[in-house]
């Protein structure tokens, strides 16, 4: 099988989250970075595990710039055969899905793989715009995909529970939890990732419509209100009376 | 040229989200011009009702193939077309933000995701904020471009009714074919899915065991409210994979977030700390939680879990 996982970098879950520039940017002093936790654990590691059922290979692509090849070398320390790098500024998800769905256009792939969402801006969006530039069926937030090679069958998470799909021929798919276990790279893929391939290609000129003018943090917290454990009604009253939230 | 709104209506049935979804697209169109046009795809005997919220008119399409986010895309769009919508607007729920997209890109539409503010005009632009950072920070965005799809964050703004009934008339659209086919569904019955919960009481390690889960199931059932967990606590199958929030979990902003022997770790707070009013149990005096917390109550759970359902149990009864 030809499978192809999109990756994205974010910052890491316990960065501090801050803005620079008049609240136009965000602070990357001091700030790690890692793969998204979908990308990772879930998207790419279950097509690992596709790969080692059926044959075939396993690209992982990204859109940005040289400063995301360390995150790119990670994702061939798990297992990943080769890289591609659209090298332009990820200005928004539709730069994003353009350009991967031009490249993944040329490549015939049985199935592109995203995250359910990047943790930063929490959009949800390139796999749905990927899938439908291509004119593929998009199966999201997959928690279960079995293939046997013609046919895939997927559960994917729908609210308040599950539904069981079937799909035939090529589709983009968004991981969520439970699709596959995180693997941890060991030194043999650490040190193997030094050597496969990460081509950078040339990104396609893409207008976007949408942009941030600002950002701003939400309002704090008052401080907390300590209740006395012996005096519950207490409690029910104040979120009756004073939070007004039953 | 106007609003499209999608309401939702699982099995044939409008729920909260739909009337928040409506509402919302009467608000946006105040600022933005036109009408408001729900779209109710599927059978639905109280389309009508969506006029209470705001709805100018309703378009009803006969759907009841599976979900398939590129039939839905198709019906989404030629409706669109055919009132002629300059925005888009449905929830950010599993279907919405499937569909939503794939909608965008078809109509060559600007899209922002989980807003959480009604948009304004900005010249021929629009602006309307979003959470990022899984909750840490707003974005605040400019659409340019004639059209635009939205998808709105749940309990972010309650529906309001503003009007009465409205006109129902029923669309036949072109539907492809599809190569995704619904097998099955499994759905937990009778509970508030927990994105979509106004009350949520959610318990972490601090339960030392499965076995011990009866108190916080005893205390969602008082109140109604959906029962939530802590990632370990879903990583070691204590508890299903759904209830797991946080920052690779579900992120929720109910009304009302009770914790009991959750620390209050950074990724779990980031999918919970939207919530309006925050409730923490924990032995620990010194818990994270408590920083990000409403009302605090610093004891064992074992003891105050039981005697908070009872609190709640004499309130309903007075
Ligand atoms: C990349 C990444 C992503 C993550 N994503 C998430 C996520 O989405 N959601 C999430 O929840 N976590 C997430 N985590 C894990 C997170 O860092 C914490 O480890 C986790 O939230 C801790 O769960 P907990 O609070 O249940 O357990 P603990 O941290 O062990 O806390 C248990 C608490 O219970 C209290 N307690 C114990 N006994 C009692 C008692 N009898 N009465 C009252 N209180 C008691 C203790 O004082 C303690 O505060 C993530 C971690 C990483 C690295
Ligand atoms: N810059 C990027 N390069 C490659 N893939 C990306 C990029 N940004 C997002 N993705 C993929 O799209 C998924 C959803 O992202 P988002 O729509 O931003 O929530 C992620 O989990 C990735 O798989």
């Amino acid at each position: 099988m030809k499978l192809l996982v999109c990756i994205s970098k974010t910052p890491d879950t316990t960065a501090k989250i801050a803005f620079t520039d008049g609240a136009t940017k965000f602070d990357e002093a001091g700030v790690q970075f890692i793969l998204n936790p979908y990308d990772e654990w879930y998207a790419l590691v279950r097509a690992l595990e596709l790969k080692e059922q059926h044959g075939g290979t396993v690209t992982v692509i990204n859109v940005g710039g040289s400063a995301n090849d360390a995150v790119i070398r990670k994702a061939l320390a798990i297992g990943a055969d080769d890289a591609v790098r659209i090298d332009t500024v990820a200005a928004s998800s539709s730069v994003v899905a353009s350009n991967i769905a031009s490249y993944a256009g040329e490549n015939n792939y049985d199935i592109v793989f995203t995250g359910k969402e990047t943790i930063d801006y929490n959009g949800s969006e390139v796999g749905g715009m990927i899938a439908e530039h291509m004119g593929l069926p998009y199966i999201s937030y997959a928690s279960h995909l079995d293939h046997d090679g013609s046919k895939a069958t997927v559960t994917r998470d729908i609210e308040g529970g599950v539904e069981v799909v079937s799909v035939t021929g090529p589709f983009v798919l968004s991981a969520a939890k439970g699709l596959a276990e995180q693997r941890i790279p060991n030194m043999r893929g650490i040190m193997m990732a030094k050597r496969k391939p990460l081509e950078v290609v040339k990104a396609k000129e893409t207008e976007s419509a949408v942009s941030v003018v600002s950002y701003s943090l939400p309002e704090e917290k008052q401080g907390v209100k300590m209740i006395d454990p012996d005096n519950m009604d207490e409690l029910v009253r104040l979120l009756k009376e004073e939070a007004k939230v039953l | 040229m106007g609003v499209l709104v999608v309401a939702e209506s699982p099995k044939g049935q409008l729920k909260k989200a739909a009337f928040e979804a409506v509402h919302y697209a009467y608000l946006s169109a105040k600022n933005l011009g036109g009408e408001v046009i729900a779209l109710v795809i599927g059978e639905s005997s109280d389309a009508g009702q969506l006029g209470t919220y705001g709805a100018n008119k309703v378009v009803r399409v006969d759907y009841n193939g599976g979900f398939d986010s590129g039939v839905m895309c198709s019906i989404i769009t030629q409706v669109a077309e055919h009132v002629g919508a300059h925005s888009v607007i449905l929830n950010h729920s599993s279907t919405g933000k499937s569909v939503a997209s794939r909608v965008a890109v078809r109509l060559d539409a600007g899209l922002v995701s989980q807003v959480n503010s009604v948009p304004t005009k900005d010249g021929d632009a629009i602006l309307v904020s979003k959470p990022v950072f899984s909750g840490k920070a707003i974005a605040h965005c400019k659409i340019e471009g004639p059209k635009r799809v939205l998808t709105l964050m749940g309990n972010a703004l309650p529906p309001a009714e503003v009007g009465s009934t409205c006109p129902v008339e029923l669309v036949s659209v072109d539907v492809p074919t599809s190569n995704v086919e619904v097998i099955e569904q499994k759905t937990v019955e009778g509970v508030v899915p927990l994105p979509e919960a106004e009350l949520v009481v959610s318990a972490g390690r601090g339960m030392k065991d499965p076995g011990n889960w009866s108190i916080i199931e005893e205390l969602a059932n008082t109140i109604g409210a959906t029962t939530a967990c802590s990632r370990p606590v879903a990583d070691t199958g204590w508890r299903p994979h759904h209830e797991h929030v946080g920052q690779t979990g579900v992120a929720i902003r109910p009304n009302l977030y009770i914790a009991a022997g959750i620390s209050g770790a950074i990724q779990h707070l980031a999918g919970v700390n939207s919530s309006k009013c925050i409730v923490v149990i924990n032995k620990d005096p010194e818990a994270p939680f408590f920083k990000a917390a409403d009302y605090g109550v610093c004891a064992d759970l074992f003891d105050v879990v039981p005697k908070l359902t009872e609190a709640f149990r004499k309130a309903q009864g007075a």
